[in-house]
Formats: C-alpha cells, structure tokens, sequence
C-alpha cells in the first residue's frame, strides 16, 4: 500500500473535531442529527422542514463556503469534472441517500457516533461502492 | 430567532470543518477510496475527529430530557438492517466515488459558487424529488393524510 504524499492528518483531525462539534450543538440545541441528505430531503420532500429551524443549518453550510471561498480559496478545486458527469454523481447521491436514508454525515459521522450497527452498515456499503467506482473509474482510463 | 442563529452557526462551523479537513475536494475524497492507488488516508482521520468528539459529546448531554429550543429530540427511528439501507447505500457510494462529493460538502460548494457546484446540487435535488415520488407512488394509499411529520 502507498500513502499518497497529499496526506493531511492533521487538518483532517482538526476539521473532524469541527465537524464532530457541530453535529453535537445541532443535537443539544434541536435535537436533530446532522445529515445533511436528510435536511435537505426534508425540504424536498416539504415533510414540515420549511416551518423549522433546518433550512438554517443548510444556510451556514452556503455561509462556510462563501467564507472559505475569501479565507481558505485552496479548499476549493481548480478543476471540474465534466458537467455531465457532475449531473450523474448527484442524481445518484439524491437518490441513494433518500433511499438509504442518510450519507456520510448521517451514518458516517452521527450514526457511527450512536454506535449504530444500521449506519455502519450503510457506510461499509457506500464506502465499498466508492472504491469500486473510483478503481473501474481508473482501471476504464476515465480521468474526472 | 436564537434558535435559528444557533442552527446557522452549527451549519456555518460544520462547513468550515469540512472546508478545514480538504473534504470539500473532490480529488482529496476520490485519493481516500483509492485504496489501491495514490491512497490519501485523510477522510479516515476526518471520521476519527468528527465521531470521537460526537461520541463524548452525545454522553454528555444524555442526561438533557429535551434539546434547548425544542420539545423532543429526533433519533433515528428504526434500526433496521435492510434492502432499501443496502441499496441506498450502494447507489449513493457509485455517485460519491464518481464525483467526489457528497451532500454536505455540495451544499458548501454552492457557497463558492460555479457552474459544477449548482449542476451537482439541482441534480441532487431531482434525485431526491424522484425518489420521494417514487415512494409515493409505490406506497399504499393511506385513508387519510396523517403523515405530517413533527407535528408530536
């Protein structure tokens, strides 16, 4: 196995820790899990989510990029895949998480944190059909 | 009005922790799940940061009967190990591995702005208004409209 020279443990953990730390004050302050897919399928699915407090969430998320964009510009690509592939990623991530009822915050993060054996099971399965997409994806010649 | 505030500044830190831990490159995401390549091990530790300080912190506010700005708390209500889990899960690593992204850090890009991030998250979109019609139309048909959620 090669570690790649890009490897960035330490903001990694340091991001990790800010993730972690969110997702707990949006448990203690509205007792919601921070997956994102979820908040956001709730206003897609207008299942009461307009009338409370989660569209916010969504918004500091926009609010962090815009920020990043002025302070840390080097967290966002200088390349883009093609828009079409780009079209394709999310109409399966939409329908995944909707279907499998949460992503890599919602059972990766919150529900691994609950020791969920359900969302360690989602995430062993994302995290397999991830690789495999990236490695058919390398192996096909497809650079995106 | 605090509790919208709060919710905003949960959301803001969440994606400066994303932006912080490089997950909002795609590259970086897509150097995790290729293991057998230039492997990046960093998504790993962004998991370890983010689940050891959840994992004390949801101990710590065990004791709490109900959020600050809220009734009730809302944990997951099934811990059911099932197809629809699997399959969900399947579908959603094919897209994350093809395009590096996921939800949150979709979201954060459209911060940013550019066509990529407004393409991949309308197309997000539609694939959760296509699934939700699709359950609809797969569900049988209950008497009543009693499935307002949130309303205790």
């Amino acid at each position: 196995m090669h570690i790649s020279s890009s490897f960035t443990p330490l903001s990694a953990l340091a991001g990790g820790a800010l993730i972690g730390l969110s997702a707990s004050i949006l448990w203690w302050t509205h007792g919601r899990v921070a997956g994102v897919s979820g908040l956001l399928g709730g206003l897609v699915d207008r299942d009461g989510a307009d009338r409370d407090e989660r569209p916010w969430f969504l918004l500091g998320l926009v609010a962090a990029g815009a920020l990043l964009l002025v302070a840390r510009p080097s967290a966002f690509p200088s390349a883009h895949a093609p828009l079409a592939v780009t079209a394709v990623a999310g109409l399966l991530v939409g329908v995944g998480t909707r279907l499998g009822s949460g992503c890599t915050s919602g059972h990766g993060v919150c529900g691994l944190s609950r020791l969920s054996p359900r969302s360690l099971a989602s995430t062993l399965t994302f995290l397999a059909t991830g690789a495999a997409t990236v490695l058919a994806v390398r192996l096909l010649g497809g650079g995106s | 009005m605090k509790a919208r505030a709060a919710a905003l500044s949960a959301g803001a830190l969440f994606g400066v922790g994303l932006g912080v831990s490089g997950m909002t490159l795609p590259a970086k995401v897509r150097g995790f799940l290729d293991v057998g390549g230039d492997w990046d091990p960093s998504l790993a530790f962004v998991m370890l940061g983010a689940i050891g300080v959840h994992l004390a912190l949801l101990r710590a506010t065990r004791a709490r009967r109900a959020p600050v700005f809220h009734p009730v708390f809302h944990p997951p209500t099934t811990a059911r190990i099932d197809a629809p889990l699997l399959a969900g899960a399947a579908v959603f690593g094919v897209g994350w591995g093809l395009g590096g992204v996921c939800p949150g850090p979709a979201i954060v890009h459209l911060g940013a702005g550019g066509a990529s991030a407004w393409t991949f998250v309308l197309a997000m979109v539609a694939g959760m208004a296509l699934h939700g019609a699709a359950r609809r139309a797969l569900a049988p048909r209950p008497p009543l409209r009693a499935e307002q959620a949130d309303t205790p």
